[in-house]
């Protein structure tokens, strides 16, 4: 259950850690943006040297990242392999039925690889260094503009950050109940498919009916405690920009103009 | 079965910045066919050590011997049933592990996973319903239409009825009422009379004056003290570093002792109290 690095906060302290999460989460997907101007081998390793400095300051061990790819890897490898040997070309070096095997396979494969590796590295940094309220809170901090349009802006973003809490909490008690019916002799990932996939119910129903139970606590506790729209409610967590952020998006900018000079070099 | 801990250490996501001791160095035997409480504040590591005891955690290093079983960090998952069949464990809120349509089937669960024929897991359902005290009228029931208090017998009974030698209790009486959580308590004390042994999770110290014949006081992932009720209770050095609580006796008799009455050793049930008081004020 805790293998799930992409998506999980890391407690810690850097230049990274303190950026505003509203650019964090801008920058973030403004960079997957520029990754796919990159075309060549400068250009790709001029992103990829941007992206191993910034995990390099925000002071965290590049094991987090590595592990961060591996619920991803048979994605990758499949994508990989698909142009590794699907690429038409003139010169093949191997030719065999529907195969093709190229130097120009090779490099596209190379760059798809990389490109994989520059994306799920920066949002595993997004990740580690933004707690979910964070995200969530510049989600709603974002989409405000939206309520021009009578966008539920508020209660989308309550939703949000309910479901995120919810979460770890879903997580604890799944724990809790495979632990209960393994004392009462399931055995998880035994025997043919049909058998595992029989051995899920038992944690399903207990779960479906804790979590219905747990958001009904939920609304309660809200409503007792005299939660209405969100309206006008001021914020206990403040948002707060600063110079540094400030500094990130010209760093930002700096990165796209050098990247398209370098891409039609 | 006697279980043993040899140096047992549980880490935690072990190797990252959140890292965390859930057993630290623990040696520790529980005796067979008694009844040991386990006490400690929350997040001390009692549910952590217990977990070990059905591996459904497995040690960092060390080993925990259950009867004949050997438990290691290499041990893997496959053939844990027969250990499991052994130590059957109720968890806190143990309610919300039933899911069947009916409470019998729901009780017959675990029985069956163990490899028991359905006409004796049937059995043993009829046999358990009236032991948690619930009548035979129940078994046709959804567990869902229950109360909390008859899904927490309900619960148990699905336990029990695999009849394992050695059962673990994390909180069980958590939530009930005082008729409740006596009967249940009782019925515990019961199948320990009849041959079974007993481990008891509890903030509960009058439960454990009460019930227990062996304690153990965990602190921050520690065995702090191990021995019999009534001579940890009288530990000073437990009580003063605010690890442990007195059972009501206990704190009465310190108050009587402020006004002229003497306890060489501190009473920890009412009994003991009252014969205790009767000597002191008749002069016997």
């Amino acid at each position: 259950m805790n293998k799930l690095i992409l998506g999980r906060y890391l407690p810690g302290d850097s230049i990274i850690y303190r950026l505003d999460p509203r650019g964090k989460f801008l920058i973030t997907f403004y960079f997957i943006g520029i990754v796919f101007l990159a075309n060549n081998v400068a250009s790709y390793g001029f992103l990829l040297l941007f992206v191993l400095f910034a995990v390099y300051i925000s002071k965290i061990n590049l094991g987090f990242f590595i592990k961060g790819l591996r619920p991803m890897l048979w994605l990758i490898l499949f994508t990989v392999l698909l142009q590794l040997f699907f690429t038409p070309s003139e010169n093949p070096l191997w030719h065999w039925g529907i195969f093709t095997l190229s130097t120009d396979g090779m490099r596209i494969a190379a760059y798809i690889f990389i490109r994989f590796v520059l994306i799920i590295f920066i949002s595993t940094l997004l990740t580690l260094t933004t707690t979910p309220i964070e995200i969530s809170d510049s989600i709603e901090s974002i989409l405000k503009p939206l309520k021009v349009i009578k966008f539920p802006v508020t209660q989308v973003a309550l939703m949000l950050s309910i479901a995120l809490r919810f979460v770890p909490l879903l997580i604890d008690e799944t724990t809790k109940i495979m632990d209960a019916q393994r004392a009462r002799g399931v055995d998880f990932g035994e025997g043919g498919i049909m058998q595992r996939i029989k051995s899920f119910v038992p944690i399903l129903i207990p779960l479906f009916v804790s979590s219905f139970s747990i958001a009904y606590d939920l609304a309660i506790a809200m409503e007792s405690r005299g939660y209405k729209d969100g309206e006008g409610r001021s914020k206990y967590r403040v948002l707060s920009w600063s110079k540094r952020d400030y500094m990130a998006l010209v760093v930002m900018l700096l990165i796209t103009i050098i990247l398209l000079f370098i891409r039609s070099y | 079965m006697e279980i043993i801990f040899k140096n047992v250490t549980h880490s935690y996501e072990a190797n990252s910045p959140l890292e965390g001791l859930g057993l630290d160095d623990v040696s520790l035997t529980i005796h067979d066919k008694k009844f040991t409480a386990i006490v400690g504040k929350t997040g001390s590591g009692k549910s952590t050590l217990v977990r070990h005891i059905n591996a459904l955690l497995k040690p960092t290093s060390g080993t925990i011997l259950v009867g004949d079983r050997e438990i290691t960090p290499e041990t893997n998952n496959k053939n844990l049933k027969p250990l499991r069949k052994n130590v059957g464990m109720v968890f806190q809120f143990p309610e919300s592990q039933l899911f069947e349509d009916t409470v019998e089937k729901d009780i017959m669960f675990g029985p069956m996973n163990f490899g028991m024929s359905e006409a004796d897991a049937k059995k043993s359902a009829h046999k358990m319903i009236e032991l948690v005290g619930l009548g035979k009228e129940y078994l046709d029931k959804s567990p869902f239409d229950l109360s909390g208090g008859q899904m927490r017998r309900v619960a148990i009974a699905g336990v029990l009825a695999s009849e394992p030698e050695t059962i673990i209790l994390d909180e069980p009486t958590a939530g009930l009422d005082p008729v409740g959580r006596k009967e249940i308590m009782d019925l515990f004390k019961n199948l320990q009379e009849q041959g079974r042994t007993i481990i008891l999770i509890t903030h509960n110290m009058d439960d454990v004056a009460n019930y227990a014949e062996e304690m153990v006081v965990i602190h921050d992932a520690k065995v702090k003290a191990v021995g019999k009720p009534k001579d940890i209770f009288n530990d000073r050095s437990l009580l003063t570093d605010d690890i442990l609580t007195l059972p009501r006796s206990a704190v009465f008799a310190q108050r009587l002792a402020k006004k002229n009455f003497s306890f060489p050793q501190l009473p920890i049930t009412i009994s003991e109290l009252t014969t205790e008081i009767k000597r002191q004020v008749h002069g016997d």
